[in-house]
């Protein structure tokens, strides 16, 4: 998979820091929501100070349960949703700041596709008005958005004179899928979150997909922030995973050790509650018992240990933290259980 | 590396859609619509009638037999045919053919341009009130609200009796009638888009708050909008009737469906089929209004 992370030697005029730089620095991003009828003052922790670093070139996987904050995440990185507070930084340039990028031109940059693949196409436009809208509100005439539409529906593998004119109910799940995910490149990105844009799809479909998805990126030199909870989608697809809980980064390292050695306890239950083809790994017990606990009044300390097997005193007294990571092959974890200092009786073991 | 456990899909050509080449032509957007409708013979059919209508009143001057103002004290509610009068006359010896085919005039304006106001006015506060949510939301549907406390019929009447009778006068209370109802539809039908994965990412292509509103809203409010107005149509008619009906839309001696149904009603018992008239004329206008309307909003949903 590591072939992947290289990118040819192709330079984009809009590449500012060369390909040292990350493309996306977030840091300690927040967004909460205000809720109603839950007590004066009660906020959902959707997002809570999460930063991650997302380089050139790479697919970063993010993975968590429902209702964890990877679409709020999604929303914020393109400000669809306004962060509270934290700092974005693409390609060396704050975002949002009069001398760093506006919200416009990161829009020119970063584009979404939506896990409904439905909801997500206007119904009673023809999709190939809706691949060529991206390129028309950005100032180019109709005749040349068209053209570019066209161009972008080949590329997903869409013959234009035949999908181009039809309506979005005439088309299938992955096709519909297929035109999201050419509208989002019609704006000329270059860097593209997928929010579950392939969970909905049946698995012959998504296979269809991921395998578009990898040759897109290779031929185009984009960077993607994949959004899933199929951790077998993720790994197939991610050079790092990012994993979320609650709305923090419990755990974010290349994928292969993620995956072959976890070393939060959340992942870990995450992975063990993987479906497996082999019935001799069948799963004996659920890895984890019970429902998350409340995004509006989360456990204090670390989040997890009212579901973590190992949980302790120091668990409970204080919040564990990613601790330090500057390449895209460190491993971290925010587990008091990685730190050998923390007061953990299984300190330093994970 | 651990050999990734999708990998063993990988040789699905991701081209693979190329089969799925459909057997139906492909048509532009008007051109299906159009096929559509030549199909849909019920709404042709009372096409027909209502583009009839539509006719007789704007060529009224070369079809009436005689003048809708002409009396006669001698030929007063004579039975149909009698003497040339194909349809016979009214309490004051007027042709009533003549003077139906005057209303219409009258009664279809009253139908139509309310309705277009109200669509209008009511369209455009609630396309703003839907779309920008909060503070203007709240501000202009409790606006709308206190109008819709009162039963529609007695608004008008309140408006047009404060204002006086006289056409322009109905004219603007029923637009103020139906201005509420119009609004809250389409705040209704933008809310509901608003919050579609689309408007997002036209938003994060990005598109300012009017291009959206203009690509991705106003077409799918459109058809929910079209609708009611077009069901407004007909009751604009019967309403403008009943403030004539009642003295406060068109004065006497001008010919509309809704006065002459009240000044015949005295002569009831003479001559049931004449003052049956108006209101069959009425009834027809309406039913054959809603029913094209439902079908051209048929013709034009894209998902049918």
């Amino acid at each position: 998979m590591s072939a992947t992370v290289q990118a040819k030697p192709y330079v984009d005029g809009r590449d500012r820091g060369g390909a040292a730089q990350p493309m996306l620095i977030a840091k300690e991003l927040q967004r909460h929501f205000k809720v109603k009828g839950a007590g004066k003052g009660a906020v959902v922790r959707a997002v809570d100070g999460v930063s991650f670093t997302l380089f050139k070139g790479e697919t970063l996987g993010v993975v968590g349960e429902s209702g964890c904050g990877k679409s709020t995440l999604a929303r914020v990185l393109l400000h669809l949703v306004l962060p509270d507070s934290g700092d974005l930084v693409f390609d060396g340039d704050t975002v949002g700041e009069t001398r760093g990028i506006s919200v416009a031109d990161l829009r020119r940059q970063v584009q979404m596709v939506f896990q409904d693949s439905y909801s997500s196409l206007n119904p009673r436009m023809p999709v190939q008005d809706s691949v060529a809208f991206g390129p028309m509100v950005n100032g180019k005439s109709k005749a040349e958005s068209r053209r570019i539409a066209q161009d972008i529906l080949v590329k997903v593998g869409l013959r234009p004179d035949l999908f181009g004119p039809r309506y979005p109910h005439e088309l299938s799940g992955g096709q519909k899928q297929r035109v999201n995910i050419a509208r989002a490149l019609a704006v000329g990105p270059r860097m593209v979150i997928l929010d579950e844009a392939v969970s909905a799809l049946d698995k012959s479909v998504e296979a269809q997909v991921l395998n578009l998805l990898r040759e897109l990126k290779r031929t185009l030199n984009l960077t993607y922030l994949f959004i899933s909870h199929d951790l077998n989608v993720v790994r197939y697809i991610s050079d790092r995973v990012l994993v979320m809980y609650l709305g923090q980064v419990v755990e974010l390292g290349p994928a292969a050790d993620v995956f072959a050695k976890a070393r939060h306890p959340y992942t870990q239950a995450l992975l063990g509650s993987r479906l497996s083809m082999d019935s001799s790994k069948r799963i004996e017990s659920p890895p984890i018992v019970g429902d998350p606990p409340s995004p509006i009044n989360p456990p204090s300390g670390c989040r997890f240990r009212t579901r973590c097997p190992h949980a302790e005193a120091v668990c409970e007294a204080e919040m564990p933290t990613l601790g330090q990571w500057e390449d895209r092959s460190s491993h971290v974890a925010a587990c008091h259980m990685t730190n050998a200092q923390s007061g953990h009786s299984l300190a330093g073991t994970a | 590396m651990n050999k990734p456990v999708a990998l063993a899909v990988a040789e699905i050509p991701a081209d693979s859609d190329f089969d799925g080449a459909p057997a139906t032509k492909v048509r532009g957007y008007w051109q299906s619509v159009g096929y559509r409708l030549r199909h849909d013979w019920v709404t042709l059919g009372f096409g027909v009638i209502v583009l009839l209508i539509v006719l007789a009143a704007v060529f009224a001057p070369l079809i009436a037999p005689f003048s809708p103002y002409a009396q006669s004290i001698i030929g007063r509610l004579k039975p149909f045919g009698w003497r040339g009068h194909p349809w016979g006359t009214d309490e004051l010896g007027r042709d009533m053919m003549s003077r139906l085919i005057y209303g219409g005039r009258i009664s279809l304006m009253m139908g139509l341009v309310p309705v277009v106001i109200a669509t209008m006015i009511g369209g455009t506060l609630g396309v703003i009130g839907g779309f920008a949510g909060k503070v203007a939301n709240t501000a202009i549907m409790r606006t709308m609200d206190v109008f819709y406390a009162f039963p529609s019929i007695l608004l008008a009447v309140a408006i047009s009796g404060a204002m006086g009778g006289g056409i322009v006068n109905g004219i603007i209370s029923l637009s103020l009638v139906f201005t509420p109802a119009m609004c809250r539809v389409a705040e209704t039908a933008t809310a509901q888009v608003k919050n579609l994965d689309y408007i997002e990412a036209a938003r994060a292509s990005g598109a300012g708050t009017l291009t959206i509103i203009r690509h991705h809203v106003l077409g799918n409010v459109l058809g929910p909008v079209f609708i009611y107005a077009s069901s407004l149509v007909s009751v604009s008619i019967l309403l403008a009737s009943g403030l004539s009906f009642l003295g406060l839309g068109v004065q006497p001696p001008e010919p509309d469906w809704g006065l002459m149904l009240s000044t015949l009603r005295q002569s009831l018992y003479v001559d049931p089929l004449g003052c049956a008239l108006p209101g069959i004329a009425i009834f027809i206008t309406s039913i054959c209004f809603n029913l094209v309307s439902d079908g051209i909003r048929a013709a034009m949903d894209v998902r049918i």
